[in-house]
């Protein structure tokens, strides 16, 4: 059925890609990319013990669990959910991971043991999600206070330590030759899978379609429900990772490990352009906004700044990132209506 | 499809059981009471019930001010820390002095609307999101708290008796605190509900484009909204230093999903438009009374976090089953009359 | 009325986004006492022109006239303040309040100290609706109104601003006679009055029966304003769309092969009861009734969206366990749902994505999605129906409405299925393109796909459908064979008044009202239809 109407095809209007160069780059990840290679360069200027592989490797190496959650947490918040549970299924794990070793179970069947665990909470995460539609807000709330409770029941407010040294060596040692530490380097094996995953493939297309237009997705066939439950699971399988991971770094596991840690792991995401109603981002972005902070932080540490100015800089960082694209929006409008500006209809 | 079919009864019947999303966390409540009345019957005692209402004052003020900025579908994560600074702000502006209470009261809510003002800016003449700036605003509050306080605190030792009173006396044996509340609830909650103005802020949340071409005037709402959960906030921080005297720098730390939890348990839909300052301080006094009964239950203290969070998560998914039953019922019920 | 200026007017009007130039220099005058039509294909700028005229937009260049002099209007707001009131192509409801709060939203009567006066709220609510002869409740949410409710909603909310200039944005598109008709009276006694009306709607002979004076835009730019009187409908589409069209309704015959879809006793309870039905392959099947009456629930129910209590849904072979669209669509069904703008495209992503959202599988190279294979076949679609479009990455949100429908379309009929459920095909689309949906689906049917098409355009149900089925009050009441069906036997047993034609002999025996109501409204509406046949039998429609 070929199309035959001569005097409306003038009409369609051709498929040119014009390059706009300022709307290309005032976008947020790029923003934050930008940020992050000025914070280094910035740092390895100023400050002399900056750029040594011993303190950058450090400071992955202090990253690693932030890093390894904010994959699955991008994916959820891309899907327009999100999982504040993930700090409290760390300590959970950590908890455990303390309490078996002390039970005496070998570490190579915590480890596996812990994973489940990490499982089971995000299933039940997603299952109350999804099953009785409830907002992931309120439900992750519940179980972050459930889980840490869980916690605080399996060890108290013990701490064990002394864990086999090869093991913490894992979560400490550099990969040979490098100076990333195994713990960032599974970090970026991940991210390249999440990243494909997000993506080039049709999980990630319909990640986005759920964000964006839920029902819009559920009429289109995309199985919502069960991608949704599949994310959070993902997201306990890879927070009791980093619980695994946060125990053997520190060598001491507690109950209150990683405690707060879910705000940071947002912040990053948030900061590397995410949109928290969901439909808008990219990974890309995220591993810039984890690093950033990381580095940020690590650098403000170096030069001795206290604590307190770091959460100061974390916060206006994550301002900043979010007010420059609306600002330079604004800017451009105003310059095409000197007249006062119509705003325009999707924003 | 409904709108043809449910007749007037189903509608009335409808609006009695949204109107119960409040009915039913009172019924939690009760229950919750009743039970732990019946296992340990100090639990009732003048002091016990006082105690709660004390409690649940701060949090319940918290949750009216994050209502009326949850209805506009943003959200207030800031508040948390500006309790925190109000609170040791207040405390090093009455230490050694004889403070007027007023004064002091009007300061903390000027620091108050100051951090709201900022929210509100950022929020509605930058249409930023709102859960990036203020967890931005809570990282950049807390932050300059901990740099002032620099590890002081302010000891009850130094803080006027007239504060102290605020904070534990009482009027006709009502305590001063949960008075505060009540004012404050009602008068929100009957402008949100009674005046035009007020009706506007559940436009907005319900659909922020529709409320465009309404030519509603979007940022000045959100903007109120922002500087009353400043206010309330700075208020609650006053309050917070009235009714423990001693305070280090992280008081209320970590308040704000504390809040946003009473908030949601209280029946406000997070993505707004929906729901009742009244059902946020419920909800508030649900989760006060949640952690008093594990208490008073003299439940293990390692279990009452995990108790506390189940019961949460029971409350939400109670509500939520309930209200799949009844359209499911509703629909049912059409059948039967309608077609 | 050449002395006073017009009450509302542009002058060289032009409005860009971006490349797309949505208006060049367009004039427009809106005279009190007159009702004035907008004519124009999809994305002429009919929309744009409303959207200017009520403050939303601001012109590029040009200005827009009150009385006779310039004004600026600098937000919805102040259009409102001098009497502009407008019903928006999409609605805008606040689905969490109340039907009356979203009427009255800023202008709430008031009591003592500036409060609410919610019994006056009520009041005056219920006396919109009772002059539009619609029965919904002031104090429903407005949350799960229908499309056709909406706009109701939306209409009233119109009106009540005793506005001096009232403009209509396709108020009709999603209505069925009776509200039509009532509508159309609404807006004889506003012109009465002395007020100016602008009135947009792609179906002509309602533009005929309303209107005196018609002006028409093509791809953004003004081709001219003239008395209706003495006007044909060719000659309209003709300045529309530039050239002559083809005939309506393009029927082709097609050899009918065996069932594809069943469906049998099919009963959500509450919604709809025992409906049964086949569809052959090769054939369109048309779901005539009211708005209401249950079609689209059958629809969605068949697809898998919502769940049923009783019954079987067959396709082909295969019987679906009910309750999942993804299965129903392996079987080879595909569904162009009711609203397009919440289930039928995610409004922010781009074209090419929407297309290919519903065939993630196919467009895979390997395991990741190839972007040129997605692209390629986004182009051939949007081709094929003649989008109108800039980019393929745009996001489909700012398309007109128009061709947001024909993306809906592409992004199902990609899927190849063997059965298509269409619920308002041509909803909001203009005559060009409607007839070549019709020439689409009669093509498809052709190659022997089956087609069960919801309609509540009349003429398109007869001109369409080799077989139309009836339903009232969510039971199928009647079945006609296509050289029986005309607006006569469909009206009739839309309404409830089954004869002969009843199926199965299940005389669906609980229409109390609307059998009476609608009569009534006939009456009542007699006059109106004086100049057009076709919309007095429309406005038999009763709602029940
Ligand atoms: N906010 C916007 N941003 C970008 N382009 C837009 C925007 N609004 C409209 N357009 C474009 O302007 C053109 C005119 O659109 P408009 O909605 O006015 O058409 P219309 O005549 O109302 O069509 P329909 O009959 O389909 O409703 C279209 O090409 C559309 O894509
Ligand atoms: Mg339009």
């Amino acid at each position: 059925m070929a199309p035959e109407a001569p005097a409306k095809a003038s009409a369609v209007r051709p498929r040119v890609e014009a390059p706009r160069p300022l709307t290309r780059f005032v976008r947020w990840d790029v923003i934050v990319t930008a940020l992050l290679i000025v914070v280094f360069l910035g740092g390895a200027f100023g400050t002399s013990d900056f750029a040594t592989s011993d303190n950058l490797s450090f400071a992955l190496d202090d990253l690693s669990e932030i890093a390894l959650i904010a994959l699955p947490m991008t994916l959820l918040v891309v899907a327009a959910e999100v999982d504040l549970s993930v700090a409290s299924i760390l300590g959970l794990c950590s908890a455990l991971f303390g309490a078996l070793w002390d039970a005496g179970w070998a570490i190579q069947m915590i480890i596996p043991f812990i994973l489940v665990v990490g499982v089971v909470a995000g299933l039940i995460n997603g299952l109350l999600v999804t099953r009785l539609g409830l907002p992931s807000l309120a439900v992750t709330i519940g179980t972050m206070t459930l889980y840490r409770g869980l916690a605080y029941v399996v060890l108290g407010t013990k701490a064990v330590a002394e864990f086999p040294q090869n093991y913490a060596d894992l979560a400490t040692k550099t990969v040979p030759g490098t100076p990333i530490p195994y713990p960032f380097a599974l970090f970026i094996l991940l991210a390249i899978v999440t990243a494909i995953v997000l993506h080039a493939t049709g999980l990630g297309r319909s990640l986005f379609a759920i964000g964006a237009q839920e029902e819009a997705a559920f009429f289109a066939g995309i199985r919502v429900k069960r991608i949704k439950l599949l994310l959070f699971v993902v997201s306990g399988l890879v927070s009791a990772f980093a619980g695994a991971v946060y125990t053997l770094r520190y060598g001491s596991a507690r109950a209150d490990n990683g405690l707060g840690l879910e705000l940071a792991v947002i912040a990053s995401v948030l900061l590397g352009g995410v949109d928290f109603d969901g439909g808008k981002g990219t990974l890309g972005g995220v591993i810039a906004g984890v690093l950033l902070i990381g580095l940020l932080r690590n650098l403000l540490m170096l030069r001795d700044v206290a604590t307190e100015i770091q959460s100061i800089v974390t916060g206006l960082l994550l301002i900043v990132s979010v007010l420059t694209p609306r600002i330079a929006a604004l800017v451009r409008q105003a310059r095409r209506h000197p007249r006062g500006a119509t705003p325009s209809a999707s924003s | 499809m409904a709108a043809i079919t449910a007749d007037t009864g189903g509608r009335r019947f409808v609006d009695t059981v949204l109107r119960a999303r409040e009915l039913s966390i009172l019924a939690a409540l009760i229950v919750l009471v009743a039970v732990t009345t019946a296992v340990n019957s100090s639990f009732l005692s003048t002091q016990g019930v006082k105690d709660i209402f004390l409690n649940a004052s701060i949090l319940a003020l918290l949750a009216v001010g994050q209502t009326m900025v949850v209805v506009t579908r943003n959200i207030d994560l800031s508040v948390g820390s500006v309790v925190g600074l109000v609170a040791f702000a207040s405390g090093k502006f009455v230490a050694g002095h004889d403070r007027n209470v007023l004064l002091v009261l009007v300061v903390g809510m000027l620091i108050g609307a100051v951090c709201g003002l900022v929210n509100g800016v950022l929020v509605s003449f930058f249409k930023v999101p709102a859960l990036v700036v203020t967890l931005g605003t809570l990282y950049v509050i807390q932050g300059l708290d901990y740099y002032w306080a620099h590890g002081q605190q302010i000891n009850a030792a130094d803080v006027p008796a007239s504060l102290l009173d605020l904070g534990n006396g009482s009027v006709l044996g009502i305590p001063y605190l949960p008075l505060i509340t009540v004012v404050v609830m009602v008068a929100v909650g009957y402008y949100l509900r009674a005046y035009p103005s007020g009706r506007e802020f559940y436009a907005i949340g319900s659909n922020p484009d529709a409320a465009r071409l309404a030519g509603i005037a979007i940022r000045k709402r959100i903007l109120t909204a922002y500087v009353v959960s400043g206010v309330l906030a700075g208020l609650a921080g006053v309050l917070w230093l009235a009714r423990f005297g001693t305070v280090v720098a992280d008081a209320a730390h970590g308040w704000e999903l504390k809040v946003v939890s009473a908030v949601v348990v209280g029946g406000v839909a997070i993505v707004g438009g929906l729901g009742s300052v009244y059902g946020a301080a419920l909800g508030a006094l649900l989760l006060t009374t949640i952690g008093s009964v594990l208490v008073v239950l003299k439940v293990n203290s390692f279990w009452q976090d995990a108790i506390a969070g189940a019961l949460l998560l029971l409350a939400i998914s109670v509500d939520r089953l309930l209200a799949l039953r009844v359209t499911r019922a509703l629909r049912k019920r059409n059948a039967r009359h309608g077609a | 009325m050449s002395e006073s200026p017009p009450i509302l007017a542009l002058k060289d009007v032009c409005k860009a986004f971006g490349a797309v130039r949505a208006l060049q220099d367009v004039s427009l005058e809106l005279w009190g006492g007159e009702i004035h039509a907008l004519a124009g294909e999809n994305g002429a700028g009919k929309s744009t022109l409303v959207k200017t005229l009520a403050g939303v937009h601001r012109p590029d260049e040009g200005q827009v006239l009150l009385d006779g002099r310039p004004v600026e209007f600098h937000g919805p707001g102040d259009a409102q303040q001098a009497g502009v009131a407008v019903i928006y192509q999409e609605p805008t409801l606040f689905p969490d309040l109340s039907v009356a709060e979203n009427i009255f939203m800023g202008r709430q009567p008031r009591s003592k100290f500036g409060r609410i006066d919610r019994g006056a709220l009520r009041a005056e609510t219920a006396k919109l609706f009772e002059r539009l002869g619609v029965a919904l409740d002031p104090d429903r949410p407005a949350r799960g109104l229908s499309i056709a409710d909406q706009q109701i909603v939306e209409i009233a909310k119109a009106i009540s601003r005793d506005a001096r200039v009232l403009i209509m944005d396709e108020p009709t598109a999603a209505l069925s006679g009776n509200e039509v008709a009532r509508l159309f009276t609404v807006a004889r006694t506003l012109q009465d009055q002395g007020c100016a009306l602008l009135f947009i709607s792609h179906r002509l002979e309602e533009i005929f029966d309303l209107c005196q004076r018609v002006t028409t835009l093509r791809d953004g730019r003004y081709i001219s304003t003239e008395l209706l009187d003495g006007l044909t409908a060719d000659d309209l589409v003709q300045r529309m769309v530039g050239r002559e069209l083809d005939t309506l309704y393009p029927k082709q015959e097609t050899t009918i092969g065996a069932p594809v879809l069943k469906v049998s006793r099919l009963t959500r309870e509450g919604v709809f009861t025992d409906v049964s039905f086949e569809v052959r392959s090769g054939e369109i099947v048309a779901l005539a009734g009211l708005v209401g009456a249950g079609r689209s629930e059958v629809a969605r129910a068949i697809f898998g969206i919502d769940r049923y209590d009783a019954g079987s849904v067959e396709v082909g072979t295969v019987e679906l366990s009910g309750g999942s669209p993804t299965t129903a669509m392996s079987a080879g069904l595909a569904l162009v749902p009711e609203d397009r703008r919440q289930q039928g495209l995610v409004m922010e992503g781009s074209i090419e994505r929407n297309i290919g959202l519903t065939q993630l599988r196919s467009l895979r190279r390997g395991p990741v999605i190839s972007r040129k294979v997605e692209r390629d076949r986004a182009a051939d679609w949007a081709i094929r129906l003649q989008l109108k479009y800039g980019r393929l990455s745009d996001v489909v949100g700012v398309l007109s409405g128009g061709n947001q429908q024909k993306v809906v379309l592409a992004k199902w009929l990609s899927t190849e299925p063997s059965v298509l459920i269409i619920d308002e095909p041509t909803r909001g689309i203009d005559v060009g393109t409607k007839s070549e949906v019709h020439r689409l689906l009669s093509e498809l049917a052709g190659q022997g796909l089956a087609v069960l098409m919801i309609s509540s355009d009349l003429p398109e149900v007869l001109g369409m459908a080799d077989r139309v089925l009836v339903m009232h009050e969510g039971r199928l009441t009647a079945e006609i064979p296509r050289d029986e069906a005309t607006e006569e036997t469909v009206m009739a047993a839309a309404t409830g008044q089954t004869r002969q034609e009843d199926v199965s002999g299940r005389a669906s025996s609980g229409q109390r009202s609307a059998g009476s109501e609608a009569t009534e409204v006939t009456k009542e509406d007699g006059a109106l239809g004086a100049r057009e046949p076709r919309s007095r039998q429309r406005a038999q429609g009763g709602r029940a």
